[in-house]
């Protein structure tokens, strides 16, 4: 709560805008289901029908958005995250979207390495080679202890396989 | 008499070398999890469940239970040494704790955090040891429409408890139920709400969703602050613990005050969060030196801790004996017994009583266990923080990545974890409340199931929720809870009056 000022000085996402998107989602979501569960039947047949509780759920959830909605156009236009934040968010979102993606090709080991390392690089102010060091050590470990001592596979690219894993 | 000689035999269960070591693990990675920004309690034991399924389930749910005292107790070192919450429970011991180690008592703040976080877990312990079997043995009797009108109350008090914006709790609780809807429908077999994608067969594993929401979402938003950790020093010799330990029966009165306010707020969904803000508003009041709170005072560290861990630990009252999790680790926990092949319930006093009271006695055990390890090693912990948060984060996401893959082998799943990473971002800057989607998309099913299977038995008739007064009851206080709202709210405004100040 210390750090007033910049969301007051720095131009950024609105809590109104914000809140108004999220509820534009959720309304969409309640929608979908809606359509999703009339369609296979949400009323009573010698029971409760397979979309019976979903549809009953989503109604509750429309509700709820559209009350969200209501409010949310009357809050308050201050900056709920400024630009520069949100790139920093973004920043880190990004890497990590890559890393999963490369996890399917590389295996966890190798995409865990370059991750770490490449976060270190950028991110931190250390020596080149605290950086190998720990990009190497730490998937070591982590392979030691998942697939040596607890015998839990994770996934494996082609310098496992090399490697006769 | 015979919960004693039932829980001295769950003694000889937990008391083999095997169990005490899983329980200095689970208290030692736990403090580490608690330590960790964008690791909690929640998270920390969604990550490592995957690693329990073949274990023997009394191990399991020691090391797991361990895990979450040791989550417990870490959220107060950073809380006292950083003026950084490492869960959202400490926030109250921030207040008076960051102002003594500034003072240099550090060692003094942290000795009477740990204790009290020990006297308020032992308390919840106790209750648990007498209530929880008298519970499970009423609740022998219920059918589907009395499971249901149980879930129901505790959806409804969730709402009328909540002190978020009511909107956003029914939201929240009910995007938990839809996504527990996802997937084959248990009665009837038909697919639902997958819209075609063949990934989503098997709906949405709640780990999953617990690791995003908690721990992804959790680092970006950390990372969002830039964070720069600068933490003042502590080293706690014997003479400061046993100096602060002679202070404890001054406060005999704080503590009593708290046990009772995290008891109540634990065992009702209100949480060790509210339960804390609680136990320090309560001590502020009475207390004679209450106007020099936030300025040092140690009973500003006793009683914000000891209402949390009284609230963390009866949260898993509920959780034993009605298949009802209290809190959101609790949910995880119960998650972990479906899995283990163990049904949460009454049953389980009757059918697995090795497990049941191996288990509560381990819950005695553990707390001790924790206390002792965590006055050992806090500069060990303390020096974690240091550590720069540009390797910290990476590897934090690393180890999310695989726990979200060993839940069922799946790196879809790591795809759905960072998804939920992004949701949970969005629903913690705006303010909607996690912990309701985590116990819906866990009870979901359950909470369905019993919904139909009464109005089957019933013909579809909605009268059989009223049908006897065990059932009505329940049905009548869910509604009063949900309708008590307003007033509550009231009453909650005139009590936080600081807390709404710095909104």
């Amino acid at each position: 709560m210390s750090s007033f000022d910049p969301y007051e000085t720095e131009s950024g996402l609105s809590r109104r805008t914000a809140e108004c998107t999220v509820a534009v989602i959720l309304l969409a979501i309640a929608a979908g289901v809606l359509w999703d569960s009339y369609q296979r039947g949400a009323g009573w047949n010698g029971g409760p029908q397979t979309g019976f509780f979903p549809a009953r759920v989503a109604w509750i959830l429309l509700a709820a958005s559209a009350a969200v909605f209501y409010q949310g156009l009357r809050a308050s236009d201050r900056v709920l995250v400024t630009w520069v934040q949100l790139r920093q968010v973004g920043q880190v979102f990004l890497p990590l979207t890559l890393y999963i993606f490369a996890i399917d090709y590389l295996g966890i080991y190798v995409a865990s390495a370059i991750f770490i390392g490449g976060f270190m690089a950028v991110f931190g102010t250390f020596r080149w080679w605290a950086i190998i060091a720990a990009a190497v050590l730490i998937p070591l470990v982590t392979f030691w202890t998942f697939e040596l001592q607890f015998q839990v596979p994770l996934p494996k690219g082609p310098l496992e396989i090399m490697l006769g894993y | 008499m015979e919960n004693i000689s039932l829980l001295l035999e769950g003694f000889q269960v937990a008391l083999t070398w095997h169990n005490i070591a899983f329980m200095f693990l689970g208290v030692l990675l736990g403090i580490v999890v608690g330590v960790l920004p964008g690791l909690g309690g929640p998270n920390g034991v969604a990550i490592l469940l995957p690693l329990t399924f073949s274990m023997e389930p009394t191990s399991a749910i020691i090391l797991l239970t361990s895990i979450y005292w040791g989550a417990l107790f870490g959220g107060a070192i950073t809380a006292v040494l950083f003026n950084i919450p490492g869960e959202p429970w400490s926030v109250a011991t921030t207040f008076d704790g960051y102002p003594m180690a500034q003072q240099g008592r550090a060692g003094e703040a942290l000795t009477a955090a740990f204790t009290a976080s020990f006297v308020g877990a032992i308390a919840g312990v106790v209750l648990i040891t007498f209530l929880a079997p008298l519970v499970a043995k009423f609740a022998l009797r219920f059918g589907p429409a009395e499971f249901f009108a149980v879930f129901f109350l505790t959806f409804c008090s969730f709402i009328g408890m909540g002190k978020e914006n009511k909107a956003k709790i029914v939201v929240s609780l009910s995007l938990g139920f839809l996504l527990a809807g996802v997937g084959i429908d248990t009665i009837s077999g038909d697919m639902r709400m997958t819209f075609g994608v063949g990934e989503l067969m098997n709906g949405f594993d709640f780990l999953v969703v617990v690791i995003g929401m908690f721990g992804v979402s959790e680092i970006l938003l950390t990372l969002e602050e830039g964070l720069e950790f600068k933490g003042k020093k502590a080293r706690i010799d014997p003479i400061v613990v046993l100096r602060t330990w002679m202070q404890m029966p001054l406060y005999f009165m704080t503590f009593v005050r708290s046990c009772l306010a995290g008891i109540w707020l634990g065992i009702s969904p209100g949480g060790a969060v509210a339960a804390s803000f609680m136990g320090y508003g309560l001590a502020k009041r009475f207390s004679r030196r209450g106007k020099k709170f936030g300025s040092g005072e140690i009973e500003g560290v006793i009683a914000p801790e000891t209402a949390a861990h009284a609230a963390g630990t009866s949260a898993l009252l509920p959780m034993l004996a009605l298949g009802i999790p209290g809190s959101a680790t609790a949910a995880v926990l119960l998650g972990g017994l479906m899995i283990w092949g163990l049904q949460p319930g009454p049953l389980l006093f009757v059918e697995q009583k090795d497990f049941v009271w191996g288990l509560i006695a381990s819950m005695y055990l553990g707390n001790m266990v924790g206390l002792f390890v965590v006055l050992a090693t806090v500069p060990l912990f303390a020096s974690i923080m240091r550590i720069p948060f540009a390797l910290i984060a990476p590897v934090i996401l690393m180890v999310c990545a695989i726990g979200a893959f060993t839940v069922a082998n799946s790196s879809f799943d790591i795809w759905l974890m960072l998804i939920f990473g992004a949701v949970g971002y969005a629903f913690k800057k705006l303010d909607y409340p996690l912990a309701p989607m985590v116990l819906a998309l866990v009870l979901g099913d359950r909470a369905e199931d019993a919904f139909r299977q009464a109005l089957i038995g019933s013909a579809g008739d909605l009268s059989v929720f009223m049908d006897n007064g065990l059932v009505a009851t329940l049905m009548i206080i869910s509604f009063a809870l949900l309708l008590w709202s307003p007033i509550s709210e009231l009453i909650g405004r005139l009590l936080r009056r600081p807390a709404v100040a710095a909104e």
